[in-house]
């Protein structure tokens, strides 16, 4: 995915001798400075590198003092009383990005040298930076600020006149660029170069003139763009949707994933009070590297929208009530128990967790209803992170033999006119309408049963709406596409009555069949554990935060008929 | 060495809205070929043959020579801003630059461009990119350091190299532009 | 008396009656040595420019044999491509101009010859736009030589092909440094770029072994092929070979360009014996040696300099700045270096407040902008200077030039940082009492000092 990854040596078994701060380490030969520091649990900051973008060593943030061994004639090297090489060390210091470590090198993160090449950058940086921090985005996560605590003097003695240069700049439908505060990294032009290959942004003028910028009359409009934002270490490139929200300081971090399409990219979802102010990638490489595509990072807004499902339903005299959990699950039961189980169709949802879908599965199972399937959502793929599947646990439900694809969900709506069917449980939020069942149809069941997160067309045909938890206010793990199976954690409450699916299947299940072996989402790990092959061995805790890649090419057939 | 000057862009055909003929298709497809390796070599001989015939480079001649080269504009615009020699705008019919680094400078020229000024009836201002005057005639700016520093101060007059430019030398100068 | 010229590399120019037409420049033996160069074959030609220890001209001076060495023809499994660096900017020299305006011919001849030597088959000659007739003219003589069988395929029948072109820069300082000039040449901003491991022999030109070289450096081995190394190695000193394009400009009475042995010449002498003195009667003050980049040498000055004596031995010597022998190693032990030749002479009429101001706007007009330290330093100390100049100096100015110009030099991504910074640390260090004097005379606290207030 990435042309580069300098975060993993050619060869990471090939070691050599390093002196770090004059302690003798181990690490592989060519591994670059920066990383061989972050191993050896010291850091050297740095503003221009990143591990997959090309080097470009520009900010000089990173020099370090090196030294190389000391060599006899022979070209030997001299040995100290430690056995090791002794060392020269170099009055001029190295970028610390592009110097690979060889055998015998000395390298000092710390020393006087060191401290003030660094105080030197960190004074350049910010003589001709605009004094914004207060209303600018990026504090709190500005390297700028960081560094200029750790590293800066404090003070300013420059009493000249700053560079200006244009701020509020349009660059593209997302974003918005301030060329005052950037430091000219160039990251988001290799992003753009070399990661997206769309040659976009680039810098115009000269010297300290010089100002990143789009093409006037192009946009920077990439479906990646907001990858730029992550990558700029200070406030320059601001995503316009964040923009004067909130400060990071505040945001309430919690490890998750994409739900957006079958990528499942790993995210943090930054949250504060119940409300969610932005996604930002998680990285992970083996699915998404350090990006997500736009569409993603952005579709959380439907947490608050107007067409948010807050109470249970009911419907009565044509019309829907608000009513109790307790009368909504009953009444569901009530509607269902009327119907044979050859009568029952269930729309299981590829947006459902697994945990959701194994409560289901036993529902189901218990019930004798055979006709289970999953409504297929496409994605716009490219190239890149997006995947042409629009369902993020389509391999969840089919691993738990309750989807055949759409195949068996196409037959149902003129089952339904035949009535041989005449119920119908649809689950995730799924809008049948829209999925090919006509209005016309739904009306003619006995019983519609709806669960989802907004309201929509089925949703409003539906004798019973149970409303349901989205992705964020859930705790639970899905498959994606690749057959990687990854969890997210429950960020922010659900509002209003909503509850997580996996509860109120469980308690639908209870009302309908008694069964209540299934108590936490412990107890459905450990029945999936050993119920379904692909799951056998794993627990919650060995999901981890990155996921676990399931075998490939084998499926689990249900005991479920199919 | 004459006095005479030549207008030194030579089939200077005007405004960027000229007409691009076949012969600057032609030339242009000549420069590309001395590049085998990497077309996107040539955007600089490019550039010159656009403002050569055109006078300065503006949007067409950004985006004629992207699309030559299969770049994106941007790429090119890069070039035009980095470059001094470039302009992105039309100067005057002659155009002067003066060299104002150290020896030059030693040697007068800050008296050789105030004399120009006055005598092309520029306003004094910010000497950073070129004044042009009214008429069109004649615009000026400084240069870095044009290598002859031996016979200070020296001047650039479109493609015409001269040195020892006194104030007396730069009215016969300007004089000189028919 | 000083020592006479020695025109090596200026034999033709301004000779008069020599023209630059190949016919003009074949009647005086061109391409002879050309025929002799293919006929010895590349590895022979490359001993002999080792042999000779012919540093090169441009301005740092790198031992050519050396640089050539760092490549080798029959182990490439890349291109090999030569540059001629004709991009002459570096202020107070005007040495290149000569050859390409005046006897372009030899210096395509010791480009074929270097480029046949290092196994090269496309070559360019990057010049800089300026120069509005040299390119003209070397595009001239490339036809003539293609003309003549001495470019192109199958050169004087030996089998070897080798194309050069022509290609104009456009006003950019930093294309005169090598992997500037790659990046410039390659189609892109003249980024500079990282080394390591970007060294032009191994990642230069489309990523592909690369050698630069100046327009003199090229005519030298015309010379160096001619003569064999090892002659050539007998003119001017040990270490120091060859001979030495100088460049004289400023306050002297015949500023100019001249052609002496390496180190046949002081300082005292070049000025005084061969430009006639300083004009208008006036004094010495100051002296930049080797181009705006090198350290100004203030008249008066004592130099330690250690030299190896008759017996062998090492000693210790005191050498007036008039003394200097104007060779790489001397100048480079007083402080100073030999750079680029291009000598700069200022009397003492001059203000060295506003010559080191004129050379730091150079500095800060030319950076490229892709490093922190040039980028915001180099203006910075623009900045400084003008407000001294202007008469808004403060009393700390002098030890914040230095300290900006110290964390600047020695931590950039090229040279240019060395070259912005060392006039600052020269001059102030130098002619401090100068400065502190402007400032005391003109300078006066604003209302808004950041400085004072901390105090």
């Amino acid at each position: 995915m990435n042309p580069w990854n300098h975060d993993v040596a050619k060869d990471e078994l090939d070691l050599v001798d390093v002196q770090v701060d004059g302690v003798w380490l181990k690490m592989p030969k060519g591994l670059n400075v920066v990383e061989v520091a972050h191993r050896s649990k010291k850091f050297i900051p740095h503003y221009c590198y990143h591990p997959k973008l090309s080097v470009v060593g520009n900010c000089r943030m990173c020099l370090f003092e090196m030294g190389t061994p000391k060599m006899n004639a022979d070209r030997s090297p001299v040995l100290g009383q430690d056995g090791k090489p002794e060392i020269a060390w170099m009055p001029r210091p190295q970028i610390g990005c592009a110097t690979g470590v060889t055998q015998g090198m000395g390298i000092r993160t710390d020393s006087p040298l060191v401290k003030d090449c660094r105080n030197g950058v960190m004074e350049f940086l910010l003589i001709n930076h605009p004094l914004d921090c207060p209303i600018c985005d990026q504090a709190g996560e500005c390297k700028l600020q960081e560094y200029s605590v750790e590293y800066g003097t404090g003070t300013s003695r420059f009493v000249e006149e700053k560079v200006k240069k244009p701020k509020n700049v349009d660059l593209g439908e997302r974003i918005v660029l301030d060329d005052e505060r950037c430091i000219l990294c160039s990251r988001c032009v290799r992003f753009s170069s070399e990661v997206m290959k769309d040659d976009v942004l680039g810098f115009v003028n000269r010297g300290s003139h010089s100002t990143l910028t789009a093409y006037p009359g192009k946009r920077f409009d990439n479906a990646y763009s907001l990858n730029t934002v992550d990558l700029c270490p200070v406030g320059a490139l601001t995503s316009k949707d964040f923009r004067f929200q909130m400060r990071v300081w505040f945001l309430k971090e919690t490890k998750s994933i994409c739900t957006s399409c079958g990528t499942g990219c790993s995210t943090t979802i930054g949250s504060r009070e119940g409300k969610v102010h932005r996604l930002t990638p998680r990285e992970n490489e083996a699915v998404n590297s350090a990006w997500m595509c736009d569409y993603g990072r952005l579709n959380f807004h439907y947490l608050d929208s107007k067409d948010r499902l807050h109470r249970p339903l009911l419907k009565a005299v044509g019309e829907q009530f608000p009513g109790t959990w307790a009368d909504a699950i009953h009444r569901a039961a009530e509607g269902l128990g009327k119907v044979k189980p050859e009568e029952i169709a269930v729309v299981a949802s590829g947006r459902l967790t697994n945990e959701e879908l194994f409560v289901l599965k036993r529902l189901v199972g218990e019930l004798g209803v055979t006709r289970v399937d999953m409504v297929p959502h496409s994605g716009q793929a490219d190239n890149f992170l997006r995947s042409g599947d629009g369902n993020p646990n389509g391999r969840g439900a089919e691993l738990l033999g309750l989807s055949s694809g759409g195949r068996k969900f196409s037959s149902w709506g003129a089952e339904i006119v035949s009535g041989k069917i005449r119920a119908l449980l649809v689950l995730g939020g799924e809008d049948v309408v829209a999925a090919g069942i006509p209005a016309s149809a739904l009306q003619k069941l006995d019983v519609l049963l709806f669960s989802g997160i907004l309201g929509n067309e089925t949703s409003r045909l539906a004798h019973v709406v149970l409303p349901s938890a989205a992705t964020a206010e859930k705790t639970g793990s899905m498959v994606n596409v690749h057959g990687r199976l990854q969890r997210m954690t429950r960020a922010i409450a659900a509002p209003g009555e909503a509850r997580e699916d996996w509860l109120i299947l469980r308690d639908l299940r209870e009302a309908c069949t008694g069964g209540n072996s299934l108590h936490s989402v412990e107890d459905v790990w450990k029945a999936m554990a050993t119920e379904v092959p692909q799951f056998a061995g794993l627990s919650w805790a060995k999901i981890g935060d990155l996921g676990i890649q399931l075998e490939a090419g084998s499926k689990a057939m249900a005991t479920v008929a199919t | 060495m004459s006095t005479a000057l030549e207008v030194g862009t030579e089939n200077c055909a005007g405004p960027e809205t000229g007409e691009i003929t076949p012969a600057l298709e032609k030339q242009a497809t000549e420069l590309i070929s001395r590049y085998p390796v990497s077309a996107r070599s040539a955007v600089m001989p490019l550039l010159h043959l656009w403002q050569e015939t055109f006078g300065y480079v503006g949007p067409r001649g950004v985006e004629w020579i992207a699309q030559k080269l299969s770049l994106q504009e941007i790429q090119v615009l890069e070039l035009v801003t980095f470059y001094p020699w470039f302009r992105q705008k039309p100067y005057g019919k002659f155009h002067f630059r003066v060299c104002r680094t150290l020896p030059c400078a030693l040697g007068g020229a800050g008296k050789t461009f105030a004399a120009l000024q006055k005598l092309m009836g520029l306003k004094p201002g910010t000497h950073e990119g070129a004044m042009v005057s009214a008429d069109g005639r004649f615009s000026l700016e400084y240069s870095e350091c044009l290598a002859s520093c031996g016979t200070a101060p020296v001047v650039l007059c479109n493609d015409n190299f001269h040195e020892k430019v006194d104030d007396k030398k730069a009215a016969e100068l300007v004089g000189g532009c028919s | 008396m000083a020592s006479r010229e020695h025109r090596l590399v200026f034999k033709n120019i301004d000779v008069r009656g020599y023209t630059r037409d190949i016919a003009c420049y074949q009647k005086h033996g061109g391409y002879e040595v050309l025929k002799k160069g293919l006929a010895m074959g590349g590895g022979a030609i490359r001993d002999e420019v080792k042999k000779s220890q012919l540093r090169g001209r441009g301005g740092a001076g790198f031992p050519t044999g050396t640089k050539w060495s760092f490549i080798d023809p029959a182990k490439a499994t890349k291109p090999i491509y030569l540059i001629c660096n004709a991009d002459e900017s570096e202020p107070g020299t005007f040495k290149d101009r000569q050859i390409i305006h005046k006897d372009p011919h030899q210096l395509l001849e010791g480009m074929i010859l270097s480029c046949f030597a290092n196994g090269v088959k496309l070559a360019y000659l990057y010049i800089r736009c300026e120069f509005t007739e040299g390119w003209k003219i070397m595009e001239k003589a490339l036809e003539e030589a293609r003309a003549a069988g001495f470019l192109g395929k199958n050169i004087l029948k030996t089998g070897y092909d080798l194309e050069i072109y022509v290609h104009r820069g456009a006003g950019a300082y930093i294309c005169g440094e090598e992997t500037g000039l790659i990046e410039s040449l390659e189609g892109k901003r003249a980024y500079p770029r990282i080394k390591p491991p970007y060294f032009p022999a191994v990642l230069g030109l489309y990523m592909c072994p690369t050698i630069v070289n100046n327009v003199e450096t090229l005519c030298n081995v015309k010379h160096i092929v001619e003569m064999g190394g090892e002659a050539y190695a007998k003119i001017g000193r040990p270490n120091n070979t060859g001979t030495r394009l100088l460049c004289v400009s400023g306050d002297v009475v015949k500023p100019g360009y001249y052609e002496f042995p390496v180190g046949a010449l002081t300082l005292g002498q070049l000025i005084n014996d061969v430009c006639g003195g300083i004009r208008n009667g006036n004094r010495l003050k100051a002296v930049i040696p080797g181009g705006s980049s090198a350290k100004v040498l203030k008249a008066g000055e004592v130099y330690k300099i250690k030299e190896k004596g008759s017996d062998g031995k090492m000693l210790e010597k005191e050498v007036g700045l008039e003394d200097l022998r104007l060779d790489f190693d001397t100048l480079a032990a007083a402080g100073s270096m030999a750079g680029s030749g291009g000598v700069i002479v200022m009397d003492h009429t001059r203000d060295m407040v506003e010559c080191l101001a004129n050379i730091s706007a150079f500095y800060a007009h030319e950076s490229c902008g892709q490093c922190t330290p040039c980028r915001e330093g180099v203006l910075w100390l623009k900045k400084i200077l003008g407000r001294i100049a202007e008469g808004h100096g403060r009393e700390d100015d002098p030890a914040l030039l230095k300290e900006v110009a110290d964390k600047i030099a020695g931590r950039t991504i090229c040279a240019f940082g060395e070259a912005a910074a060392w006039p600052v640390q020269s001059f102030i260090s130098k002619f401090k009492a100068e400065f502190s004097a402007r400032i005391a005379r003109n300078g006066s606290a604003s209302r808004h000092d950041t400085i004072s207030l901390l105090h």
